[in-house]
């Protein structure tokens, strides 16, 4: 009940600083008639952006997509987890490499379930819109699960909303931008892997 | 007739209003209603024919929504009134601010012209400081802000982003805010109907657009303006703003104005606010859109909507209080 309430609030507060309108770009089939397992992969810039992907998606995707969200940021004290863990339904991961365990264990865990995910394969936010380089992560999972869709998304005002470093967001209407997902190509290399998918994001620019 | 309206209370007056605004969207979603059905009866019927009666009846629904929205704020008396026109400012400004290239020096100042100018500048008309509330914007803010944004150092296109940013304070904020703001004048022999002068300002700065539009569409030839605006034409203008003055003419009974002072504050409001709209769409494009966003269905953003009242509020306002007021 208290998660269900906290839950509607924030999508409100979340629509009404930055609209999270969602726009299907292209070819991009419309989610709300298709949905399918994904991997949703975004430029990231600001705090904001996985609320604002997160609302965008159709009500009933929301309830089976999961936001990934680093451990040391959202597993402490009472209402962070609550947030990330209960409204979110956030899977939280380690962002320090450890030699003991897969990072990407717990995200592969929520795949093998049947949930989709939001990732970013930047890992860190940036000044400017457009994404810098990937980290492998994306091309791993994509690897492990092959028939899941990988889903490019470009949020385009969050990095002028709330930069690295502000506290008080600036209210921007937000669209957030569905490409079609991308192709698979039998024996990919990582490297050219994680380029095509950058480059899907910078086509919804 | 006029006498037995004239003698009512001003809530019965208001409740009248809504009566007529009702009857005559009513009758509008009838219209859009018929040309539906007699449209899907055709089978040969244009693409553009289909699309302008669904704009239409997207149009006149969007309509029914704005005036409940507008008939429960003026319920919650001032403080409603107030808070529905600071939402409104909000989302404008927002619109504005979209489309308007800032870069991260602009940050804080930006912020706290959302969270800090808006709640004061709506705060001062609802507590009634007038002096204030004409300065706020136009003096400290303008000096204030910059001051603010230079901090950040960043001197590329300094004088542009701050002017851009003044533009759309004083538009989405300052300008707009005028509309309520006509709840503090206190004007002889009308105590307590100051709502139904907002309201009047309102249906007239609406009802001219809507005019204006459907006169355009049946008889519009001359352009006036086809590079900024393609659907401006002088017979919209005339036909629209005439039939605009004489509704505002056959209204002057909630006003405190005689018939002919009604038609002729009208006239001033259909004038602005025709330039607004032809004004706002210049500078939407030089910012490279096309519509300022898309939240009311069929009408575009919310500044799509309120460019004519930016420009026809601060007019009314000053011509009611320097000749009206107390």
């Amino acid at each position: 009940m208290l998660t269900h309430v906290v839950r509607v609030s924030l999508i409100g507060l979340v629509k009404l600083l930055i609209g999270a309108n969602p726009r299907w770009v292209e070819a991009a089939p419309d989610l709300r008639k298709t949905p399918a397992q994904s991997i949703y992969f975004t430029n990231h810039s600001s705090h904001l952006d996985t609320w604002a992907l997160w609302v965008a998606l159709p009500a009933v995707m929301r309830a089976r997509t999961r936001p990934v969200a680093a451990k040391d940021y959202w597993g402490n004290g009472i209402i962070k987890p609550f947030i990330a863990l209960k409204v979110l339904n956030a899977v939280l991961i380690e962002r320090e490499a450890s030699r003991h365990r897969d990072p990407l264990a717990p995200l592969l865990a929520a795949l093998a379930q049947g949930d989709s995910l939001i990732i970013f394969p930047e890992g860190t936010r940036r000044a400017q819109a457009e994404p810098g380089d990937f980290k492998g992560g994306l091309y791993h999972l994509a690897e492990a699960f092959p028939e899941v869709k990988l889903v490019p998304v470009y949020l385009d005002t969050l990095h002028r909303s709330m930069p690295k470093g502000s506290w008080l967001p600036v209210p921007l209407i937000c669209t957030v931008r569905f490409g079609s997902a991308i192709t698979r190509i039998a024996n990919e290399h990582k490297k050219a892997f994680l380029n095509r998918a950058r480059e899907a994001i910078l086509k919804l620019i | 007739m006029v006498d037995y309206l004239v003698n009512l209370d001003p809530n019965q007056q208001f409740y009248c209003l809504i009566g007529g605004v009702s009857v005559l969207l009513f009758i509008a979603s009838s219209i859009g209603w018929v040309l539906k059905t007699r449209l899907s009866q055709q089978a040969h019927a244009s693409e553009k024919s289909r699309n302008t009666i669904n704009n239409l009846v997207v149009r006149v629904n969007a309509w029914w929504v704005m005036l409940a929205v507008l008939v429960v704020a003026f319920l919650g008396g001032k403080l409603g009134t107030v808070i529905l026109f600071g939402a409104i400012s909000y989302f404008a400004l927002r619109e504005f601010i979209t489309l308007t290239p800032t870069r991260v020096g602009d940050h804080r100042t930006l912020s706290l012209a959302f969270f800090l100018l808006i709640p004061l500048q709506y705060y001062l008309i609802y507590i009634e400081w007038y002096a204030l509330f004409t300065i706020l914007i136009p003096v400290y803010a303008f000096l204030l802000m910059p001051c603010i944004s230079v901090l950040a150092q960043d001197t590329e296109h300094f004088l542009e982003r701050t002017a851009k940013i003044q533009w759309g304070v004083m538009i989405a904020i300052y300008c707009i805010s005028h509309a309520p703001a006509l709840l503090l004048l206190k004007i002889p022999n009308y105590d307590g109907h100051n709502t139904l002068l907002l309201f009047y300002f309102l249906l007239i700065v609406q009802l001219s657009d809507v005019l204006q539009y459907v006169f355009g569409n049946l008889f519009g030839k001359t352009k006036i303006a086809p590079i900024v605006s393609p659907n401006k034409t002088l017979e919209g203008l005339i036909g629209g703003g005439l039939s605009a003055v004489a509704v505002g003419a056959m209204l002057w009974w909630i006003t405190p104005f005689t018939p002919l002072q009604s038609a002729g504050m009208a006239a001033v409001i259909v004038i602005m606010g025709f330039l607004g709209g032809l004004v706002m769409s210049a500078i939407k494009r030089s910012l490279g859109a096309k519509d300022w966003g898309n939240m009311i269905e069929g009408h575009g953003g919310m500044l799509d909507r309120m460019d004519s009242v930016s420009f026809a509020a601060p007019i009314f306002f000053h011509l009611v209080r320097y000749f009206f007021s107390a």
